[in-house]
Formats: C-alpha cells, sequence, structure tokens
C-alpha cells in the first residue's frame, strides 16, 4: 500500500474537487447498490467491484480529451460511469435487462459504448492490452491525435500478451497509455506471491517505455500522474506506464470470502486512505465546501442510484428475439 | 422509515445459507461498509455488510439458523427516533421466503428446412468473361490490393509480409505499392499482434491478419474467438469488428504434427465467425474481396500446395463472391462428393476415374463453411439420393460429420446409403513419408466410398 502522500496545498479549483467528490461518490454507491442487488438474486454471475479503486480512474478521466479512448477488464462498473455513460443502462445490463447498455445479453463483464469511447468489458485476464494497443495503432493510423487509456490489473500484468503488446506498442510509438490497477491481489493471490518484481511498471524499460508509480489513493495524484503520460503519448513518443497502487475493499468478486487478507487490513486502508475521504477532507479544510454542501451532493448522487436500480428492476426482460440478433453484422 | 434486509445471494448458485454470526445486535448504529453478519454459503463463509446506514431495530433470524433462503427478511434497520417495539419480532428460519425466479421463456424453435431449399445458383461472373490463367497465389495477391486500393481503411500486418515479400510470397509487391504504413510486419508474437488487430478493427480500420500458417493461430485463438467473435453479441449489437484473418492452413508436405492441423472443422464451431476455405484462383480471389468487404471477422483458409497452382479466372472489374454460396464444380446422378479446400482436389479426381466406370458423381465445393450452404447439398442429395464428404481434416467433429447430421435430420428420406466422411486419419501427422500419405486422405479412399454408397 503506497502511504498516503497527499498533495500538500493543491492547486485545483472547489469546482474540480466538488467533480472528483461526485463522480467518486457515484461509483461507490452504485457500486454498493449493484452488491446489495446481486444479494437480492436481480443480478446473477459474477460481479466484480470497484469499491476502493474509485480515484484511479477518476483522476485518470479528468486527464482524457474528447476522444480519447478506454478499454478494461472485467471490473469496468467504474469505468463506465466516470467517462459518462448512464448509470441506468450500466444497472440494467447487471440485471439482465433490455434496458442495459447490451441489451441484456452482454452483463457485467462485457459492455460498450461508441458514443463514449468505451471498448469494454473484457472478461479474459489480459486480453484488453493489445485491444488497447489495437484502439491506439487505429488513432495512429488514422492520425486523429487520440490516446487510450488501457487499464489492466497486477494479476494481467503476468500475461505474456502483455509483453508481447508492450513491444509492439514501443516498436510503433503507439499512443496508448498502459494503466496498471495495482490493488495488490490477483484474485486471491497477493502481489509477493504471484509476481517476481516488486514494481511492475518497471519491466517497461525493457522495452524503452517509461513508467511511474502513482498513488491510487489521491485523485490528484493520479490526475497529475495521468496528464504527464498523455502529454507523452500525444507528444507522439509512444506508450507510458502508469502503476497505480489502489486497494479493493470487497473481494475480487461477490463470491469471493476474501480469506488471504485480514479484516484489520482493509480497515486500516478504510480509515487512512479512502480516495473519497480524501477529498473530502481537501473539501472542508480548504472551506471550498460546508458539512451541508457535501450532504446535498450525498443525497444527489442517492437519487441517481436509486433511479438507476429503480430503471434496472423495472426494465423487461430482452425479448425472446433478442436470442438471434448481433451474431452477424 | 425501516427498511427490511434481506438474507443475501452470495454465490451465483447459492439458494440458501446458514446465518452462521451475527456482528451487530439490536439497538447498534451501522453505516454502509460496516460487516453485519458472518453467512456460510455451500461453498465459503462470507462477511456481509450494511449497505443503507440506520439503526439495527430487530434481528429476524437468529445465528446458527441454517437453511435461511435467499430474499428472506433477517434485520430491519430504523431511522433514528424511531420505534423498534412495532416491529414483528424474530420469525424461525422455517418462515422463508421463496426466491422468486423468472418465468422460464422458451427459445423459439428453428424453423424447418423447406422440403426443397432455395438456393443461390447464379453464376458467379458472366459466361462470356475472358478467362485468364493465374496462381492462387497470385488472385490471393491482386485481391488484397485491389481492396487496398479502394478503401484506405484495409491494411495488411503479419510475419515476414512487408520486406520478405511474404512467407509464401502471397503478399508480394504490397509493401511498394501500399508503404510500411498499411504493409506490416509484424515480430513473432501471434496473440500480440491478432490482439492488436482486432483491436484497431473495434477503433474503425478493416485489418487483415496473415498467420503465417494457422498452427501458429491457436496462439491467438482466444483473441479470434473471445474478442472477434463474441463481441458484437456481447455489446448488443454496437462493436462490430471487421477483420479478416488469412493464412495457409492444413498439411504442405512433410512438415509432421506441429504444422499440419486443419482447422476448418475448429472454427466452423463459432458463432459470429464467417470461415471460408477456397480451392481454385477465382474462389480465392473472389472470397478475399467479398471477406475484406464483411463486416464480420472472417477466418480464411487456405492451402500450401495449392499456391502455386493455376485456374482460369475471369479478367472482370471486381470480382466478388458471396460468402456462403456453395459451387457446383461438375453435376451428376448417382452420387453427390461434397468438399471444400485442397479436399476438392480428391473430389474432382474421384469423380473423373468413377466417370469412367459410369458413375455420375456431382462435386460440390462449399468454399464458404460457415455459413454453410446446405440447402445446395440437400437439393442435390434430393437429386442423386447418396452423399459422400471429403476433407482433409480429423474424422470426430469433423465437417463432415456435421453435414451428416444435417443432412439426416432434412433429407433422411431421401438417402438410399449411409452418408460416409473421407477424413485425414485420427493421427497427428507423421514425418516419414510413407506414413504421412497413409495419414492423408486419398483420392482410392474416395472413390471407394463412393461405391460403398453406390453399391458397386
Amino acid at each position: 500500500m503506497a502511504a498516503r502522500k497527499t498533495t500538500k496545498k493543491p492547486n485545483v479549483s472547489a469546482e474540480e474537487l466538488k467533480t472528483y467528490y461526485r463522480e467518486m461518490l457515484l461509483i461507490r454507491r452504485f457500486e454498493e447498490k449493484a452488491g446489495q442487488l446481486y444479494g437480492m438474486g436481480l443480478i446473477g454471475g459474477f460481479c466484480h467491484l470497484y469499491i476502493g479503486q474509485e480515484a484511479v480512474v477518476v483522476g485518470l478521466e479528468a486527464a482524457a480529451q474528447e476522444g480519447d479512448k478506454r478499454i478494461t477488464s472485467y471490473r469496468d462498473h467504474g469505468h463506465m460511469l466516470a467517462c459518462g455513460m448512464e448509470p441506468g443502462g450500466v444497472m440494467a445490463e447487471l440485471t439482465g435487462r433490455e434496458g442495459g447498455l447490451s441489451k441484456g445479453k452482454g452483463g457485467s463483464m462485457h459492455m460498450f459504448s461508441k458514443e463514449k469511447h468505451f471498448y469494454g468489458g473484457h472478461g479474459i485476464v489480459g486480453a484488453q492490452v493489445p485491444l488497447g494497443a489495437g484502439l491506439a495503432f487505429a488513432d495512429k493510423y488514422k492520425e486523429n491525435g487520440g490516446v487510450t487509456f488501457t487499464y489492466f490489473g497486477d494479476g494481467a500484468a503476468n500475461q505474456g500478451q502483455v509483453y508481447e503488446t508492450f513491444n509492439m506498442a514501443a516498436l510503433w510509438d503507439l499512443p496508448v497509455v498502459f494503466v496498471i490497477e495495482n490493488n495488490q491481489y490477483a484474485m486471491g493471490t497477493a502481489q509477493a506471491r504471484s509476481t517476481s518484481s516488486p514494481d511492475i511498471y518497471v519491466r517497461g524499460e525493457a522495452f524503452g517505455i517509461p513508467g511511474e508509480i502513482v498513488n491510487g489513493m489521491d485523485v490528484l495524484a493520479v490526475k497529475a500522474a495521468g496528464e504527464k503520460a498523455v502529454a507523452h503519448c500525444r507528444a507522439g513518443k509512444g506508450p507510458y506506464i502508469l502503476e497505480v497502487k489502489t486497494y479493493r475493499y470487497r473481494g475480487h468478486s461477490m463470491s469471493d470470502p476474501a480469506k488471504y487478507r485480514t479484516r484489520e487490513e482493509v480497515q486500516k486502508v478504510r480509515e487512512q486512505s479512502d480516495p473519497i475521504e480524501h477529498v473530502r477532507e481537501l473539501l472542508l479544510t480548504g472551506k471550498h465546501a460546508t458539512e451541508d454542501d457535501l450532504k446535498a451532493i450525498d443525497k444527489e448522487i442517492k437519487e441517481v442510484v436509486n433511479q438507476a436500480a429503480e430503471f434496472s428492476k423495472e426494465s423487461p426482460e430482452p425479448s425472446v428475439e433478442e436470442l438471434w440478433t448481433d451474431i452477424y453484422a | 422509515m425501516a427498511t427490511e434486509i434481506l438474507m443475501p445471494a452470495l454465490s451465483p448458485t447459492m439458494e440458501e445459507g446458514t446465518l452462521a454470526k451475527w456482528l451487530v445486535k439490536e439497538g447498534d448504529t451501522v453505516s454502509s461498509g460496516d460487516i453485519m453478519a458472518e453467512i456460510e454459503t455451500d461453498k465459503a463463509t462470507m462477511e456481509f455488510e450494511a449497505v443503507d446506514e440506520g439503526i439495527v431495530g430487530r434481528i429476524l433470524i437468529a445465528e446458527g439458523t441454517e437453511g435461511v433462503k435467499v430474499n428472506t427478511p433477517i434485520a430491519v434497520l430504523v431511522e433514528e427516533g424511531e420505534d423498534a417495539s412495532a416491529l414483528p419480532a424474530a420469525a424461525p428460519a422455517a418462515a422463508a421466503v421463496a426466491e422468486a425466479t423468472p418465468a422460464a421463456v422458451e427459445a423459439p424453435a428453428p424453423t424447418a428446412a423447406p422440403a426443397a431449399p432455395v438456393v443461390d445458383m447464379s453464376p458467379d461472373w458472366p459466361a462470356d468473361a475472358e478467362m485468364k490463367s493465374e496462381t492462387v497465389r497470385e488472385a490471393l495477391r491482386d485481391a488484397m490490393a485491389e481492396e487496398m486500393r479502394g478503401d484506405e481503411d484495409v491494411y495488411l500486418m503479419g510475419e515476414e509480409v512487408a520486406e520478405y515479400q511474404g512467407a509464401y510470397k502471397i503478399s508480394q509487391g504490397l509493401l511498394d505499392e501500399f508503404g510500411s504504413k498499411r504493409v506490416i510486419d509484424t515480430p513473432i508474437t501471434e496473440h500480440g499482434f491478432a490482439g492488436i488487430a482486432v483491436g484497431s478493427a473495434f477503433g474503425g480500420l478493416k485489418p487483415i491478419v496473415e498467420f503465417m500458417t494457422f498452427n501458429f493461430a491457436m496462439q491467438a485463438i482466444d483473441q479470434i474467438i473471445n474478442s472477434a467473435a463474441k463481441t458484437l453479441y456481447m455489446s448488443g449489437g454496437q462493436m462490430g469488428c471487421p477483420i479478416v484473418f488469412r493464412g495457409p492452413n492444413g498439411a504442405a508436405a512433410r512438415v509432421a504434427a506441429q504444422h499440419s492441423q486443419d482447422y476448418a472443422a475448429w472454427y466452423m464451431q463459432i458463432p459470429g465467425l464467417k470461415v471460408v476455405m477456397p480451392y481454385s484462383a477465382a474462389d480465392a480471389k473472389g472470397l478475399l474481396k467479398s471477406a475484406i468487404r464483411d463486416p464480420n471477422p472472417v477466418v480464411f483458409l487456405e492451402n500450401e500446395i495449392l499456391y502455386g497452382r493455376t485456374f482460369d479466372v475471369p479478367q472482370v472489374d471486381d470480382l466478388t463472391i458471396p460468402l456462403g454460396k456453395a459451387r457446383i464444380w461438375r453435376e451428376g446422378s448417382d452420387v453427390t462428393i461434397v468438399s471444400f479446400g485442397i479436399g476438392m482436389q480428391y473430389a474432382l479426381e474421384a469423380a473423373d476415374k468413377l466417370a469412367e466406370d459410369g458413375i455420375s458423381a456431382e462435386v460440390i465445393d462449399l468454399r464458404t463453411i460457415r455459413p454453410m450452404d446446405t440447402g445446395a447439398i440437400i437439393n442435390s442429395v434430393m437429386k442423386t439420393n447418396r452423399l459422400v464428404t471429403v476433407e482433409e481434416g480429423w474424422p470426430q467433429g469433423s465437417v463432415g460429420s456435421y453435414i451428416s447430421s444435417v443432412v439426416m435430420q432434412e433429407a433422411f428420406d431421401y438417402l438410399d446409403a449411409p452418408v460416409i466422411n473421407c477424413t485425414g486419419k485420427d493421427v497427428p501427422m507423421p514425418y516419414a513419408a510413407n506414413l504421412e500419405k497413409l495419414a492423408l486422405i486419398t483420392t482410392d479412399e474416395v472413390i471407394a466410398a463412393v461405391k460403398q454408397v453406390t453399391y458397386r
């Protein structure tokens, strides 16, 4: 766990801080609600929650420009909310309904939005890494100045295809930011038991890809690192690696009892490094917002999430004809 | 307002569980994320967290209760100042609420094929087209060049496709004409570059991926199937993948087990993929051009032995042949022989020899394995009443075994003999020349099969 090293006097406006607070809170409340709906049997199969990791995607989205692309693994709800996809559409996909972003045919792990440049949502560990480099390949080919954020975890970082991709991304100067969301557990296996090097980003050095460690519990630090990485890519200098140290509070998926770590370990992170509490503190101590202001935001978010949940329950199951559609274009 | 807390489902298969331990008691204040109870599922003991904040007003299910059905109220949360005494007392576990399950839906039944399927028998090119002798290699190269000229988004990627001019010289001259931006040499990393190509197709390009052979595409098969073939469906129709995976497939000569496999039956199984396996140069050209234009992922299986073979190719502007349309190579009345790719060589040789014995064989080249023109096969079987399939791949789960099952289901009453599948032998390809010859399908085996189904 990266120690809390907050930006002491952040050069950031009150509005920006409130935006990050709101976006991170939306992800957390959404995920809590998803966990609840799973418990009620409304969501089936696998459901991987993003609670604890909110600052990673919110910070990086703050560094992105219109037209930039993003792609990630199956722990994808936070990414979709952060890039502006409809909470109701995401939740209705989780419940497998017609109003879901994939019409109920993809589920938690497989959602996409061409409009928001979100390319999934991929269920095979590491497979999204070459796909993300391929999106960057298309941007470079079309010379449109776009950058692709390719997210993967510390577990996926041991996949062979990641290093095949590093090699080609460096060889061809692809505008891709590889974001290693290091939450320190590859499902139930701690990083020290699965990964030969304590730092993962250094593996890029072998390919000539620069990289750095980022405190993923500090949204401002993530944003600053993201801006640096994006500038590198947009300048035509090829890929960049951000190893963002973060922590997931919940199990790997809903059915993971998480016995591989102690309750105290989780509690300690929650108390000392929570990314939302961090911004809350900045807002209050900087007198950018009052308790009442934040309560109003909490209420507003709760309302958004409740509406998403209602929509996801009311939206009908897909029509039986949908079984046979979208197989071929 | 009081909120009921329900027994949660904590795994994809959980229907009931044991409420092992309460970690809160009545009167405690909880906020979202606090651990409230430990619940034993069929797999593990899980901690159960509060979602809402409030005061534990009543615990309805005592700890230690087994068999608590999912969605049974287990506790009630109240807000500050709310009277908990009005709430119902703890209920026994027996008062479990049955989990609501959505009514089972019946999938629409596949429509039965009509007795005589309507089949596209139109000629692929005008009868008066000028013909020129070309190799399959030239036809494939011309197809790519023509499509690259017509569409800036089409590019070719693979091992040795650019400066080396193609390991089998299929991409000869393309680097000179289109430059290194569109004709791209890759490192020898099939898994990675197949994934990059698929990603670029999601990003709006139309890649042609050359595998030096399809044996090496096994390294990339996850990207071909899980990423390229399934994403359109998983995205509810949003994210298509226009891509062609092409290269030589099947046995060459004396390259042994790891370099001699026919993958037609493997890829044929995947909904979302189209699978093409041409025999002649004209078909190679017309089908590859269609494959490049197709908005779906297409696996295009070529054959090293056929690359140097010459065929007549019609000299027409923009020769395209629709995917999914079989070709009747020769008409006949006594037996139908269905094949594709290099299998056609044995089928046609056999038909020539059978004619000398007075047996008239109709030979169908499937050309596309998926979607398969089963209508053309059934129409022919309705005429000949006998069927032999020919392919180089292994027998178990072969293309021929699928054709047999379709014909049995849709034209059983027309069959006068059991269908025979001529396939490669059920062994890894041996190196020794004599053994390799034995492992491959032969014309004599096709002739013997035809004689068996015609009772000659």
